[in-house]
């Protein structure tokens, strides 16, 4: 075992919907500075997996532990339940999520957005906030849009501007939610470089997406969902340039 | 100009109590409905039961029923438990409905359902992903409504409030019927007294329309105010 704790640790999550088991018992570690790539069709449970981390699902069974710290559940009426909503709170400010459909607050501007959850949720001094705030928009290449509404920006500089909202958090560990999936094509690269960035400067990062190239590049490991279980994960070298399983092949054959 | 034969300072008067009885029955009512709507829509069949239960009675008996059954009704159930103090313990205490409580009370019951199902509608219509990128940031369900729901949903909201507003603006008028002296009551002594009807009523209308048109104009800004960040790009560029 490692002396520090890790960052992200799932253990032998089970998720169903109703009779339908999605999730069949999924693991997952993330030490400092790993990014780990979630693959998979549409179906496979990636995003559910990912969503179940920061309790935007509730996850039937298995542990969750963000920085050593175990998420308590309890059974009620309704099926396992967090024990603690304030616990979850907590954890979720650690593990900053990025949407596929961006998902910043409309009716807030750019640099409203970044500081909202640091001010509110951190309680950081407004001041800090922003000058945090304008520093991480200069990072992304937006601060000249700081003062405009998400509805007056194209989905590129949502999304990049939903990383930099993320990056506000200090997280623990960064969810990405195919983060480029509702993108037109030409505006993928921006969202991907900044990514790129991100997992060069050592973030920890779980990552579900389509994205191959990204994959091969910036993984330290990639996982491969079929069905809700695991049917390959190692590192890229191994997973995505000499794949064993069948399915897998035929899955990053090129699509015709 | 019109002779209001002296009864211009009480016309005034009654029309400060109309306004004082909207505004606060309003006050009530937006409470109410959100509460109403918060019941509705939680996971509690309790809350839900009841919320339902009180927008279908409330809905389905006539104003002026509900508000002649709250106020005799009202004084009636107050009376026996008054009674009941002193029978048991002897204490002796006697409360007169007010008026104007009762007036607000009532107006407030009532349109308190119908903005539970304004609120409930707009609550509904905010898009789920802004709320989960609340919930994924950590925020708690009431930062949330604070920051988020609300401001989010009033846009929503605003068109059947503005509206839910001019409908309760006009039945304050029914508090003349519980012997509460607004305007119309003045406007009707008045024109008893005088034989002058139009003399009075023309005033009275006149000051509801004028009502009214500020309160459109104050939803015409609230409207802008919540608008933001959602109209077309164009319309802060410039």
């Amino acid at each position: 075992m490692a002396e520090t704790p890790l960052p992200l640790e799932v253990r032998n999550l089970r998720k169903r919907f109703g009779s339908n088991e999605v999730l069949k018992g999924l693991s997952l570690q993330a030490h400092q500075g790993d990014v780990i790539t979630l693959i998979g069709a549409s179906g496979s449970g990636k995003s559910t997996f990912l969503r179940c981390m920061n309790l935007l699902e509730q996850p039937n069974e298995g542990d969750i532990l963000v920085h050593g710290e175990e998420i308590r559940f309890k059974e009620t009426r309704h099926g396992r339940e967090p024990a603690d909503w304030k616990q979850v709170e907590r954890i979720r400010a650690k593990l900053s999520m990025v949407f596929q459909g961006f998902n910043l607050w409309a009716h807030m501007t750019l640099l409203e957005n970044v500081i909202e959850a640091p001010i509110h949720v951190l309680k950081k001094p407004r001041k800090e906030a922003i000058e945090q705030g304008r520093a991480l928009l200069d990072r992304v290449g937006l601060l000249e849009r700081a003062d405009y509404y998400p509805a007056q920006m194209s989905g590129g500089q949502q999304q990049r501007g939903a990383i930099a909202r993320a990056l506000a958090m200090e997280p623990e560990v960064m969810l990405f939610d195919e983060p480029t999936s509702a993108l037109d094509p030409e505006l993928v690269g921006d969202v991907l470089k900044v990514m790129r960035d991100l997992a060069k400067e050592g973030r920890t990062m779980v990552v579900v997406t389509h994205e191959m190239a990204f994959a091969r590049d910036v993984s330290s490991q990639v996982i491969y969902l079929h069905q809700g279980v695991v049917e390959e994960a190692g590192p890229p070298a191994d997973v995505l340039d000499n794949p064993r399983s069948e399915r897998l092949k035929q899955f990053l054959a090129p699509k015709h | 100009m019109i002779d209001l034969q002296g009864y211009g300072p009480r016309l005034l008067e009654g029309a400060l109590v109309t306004i004082e009885l909207a505004v606060l029955s309003l006050l009530l009512a937006v409470i109410l409905g959100l509460l109403t709507a918060s019941a509705k829509m939680s996971r509690s069949w309790i809350l839900h039961r009841i919320g339902t239960l009180y927008t279908t009675v409330i809905r389905g008996v006539p104003d002026l029923v509900l508000m002649l059954l709250l106020f005799f009704g009202g004084q009636m159930g107050i009376n026996l438990v008054t009674d009941w103090l002193y029978y048991q313990f002897d204490i002796d205490i006697f409360i007169n409905v007010n008026e104007f409580i009762a007036g607000v009370v009532t107006i407030g019951l009532i349109f308190g359902a119908y903005m539970g199902e304004t609120f409930r509608g707009a609550f509904l219509a905010v898009d789920s992903g802004q709320i989960e990128a609340g919930r994924a940031y950590g925020m708690s369900e009431g930062l949330m409504f604070r920051r988020i729901r609300f401001p989010q949903m009033m846009r929503h909201a605003l068109p059947g409030l503005s509206n839910n507003w001019m409908v309760l603006l006009k039945t304050t008028a029914l508090v003349s019927i519980i012997g509460l002296t607004d305007m119309v009551r003045v406007a009707a002594e008045a024109s008893k007294a005088t034989h002058e009807p139009f003399t009075f009523l023309i005033p009275v209308a006149v000051i509801y329309l004028l009502i009214a048109s500020v309160s459109e104009w104050i939803f015409a800004r609230l409207q802008k105010r919540y608008n933001v960040g959602f109209g077309e790009a164009d319309e802060w560029n410039n």
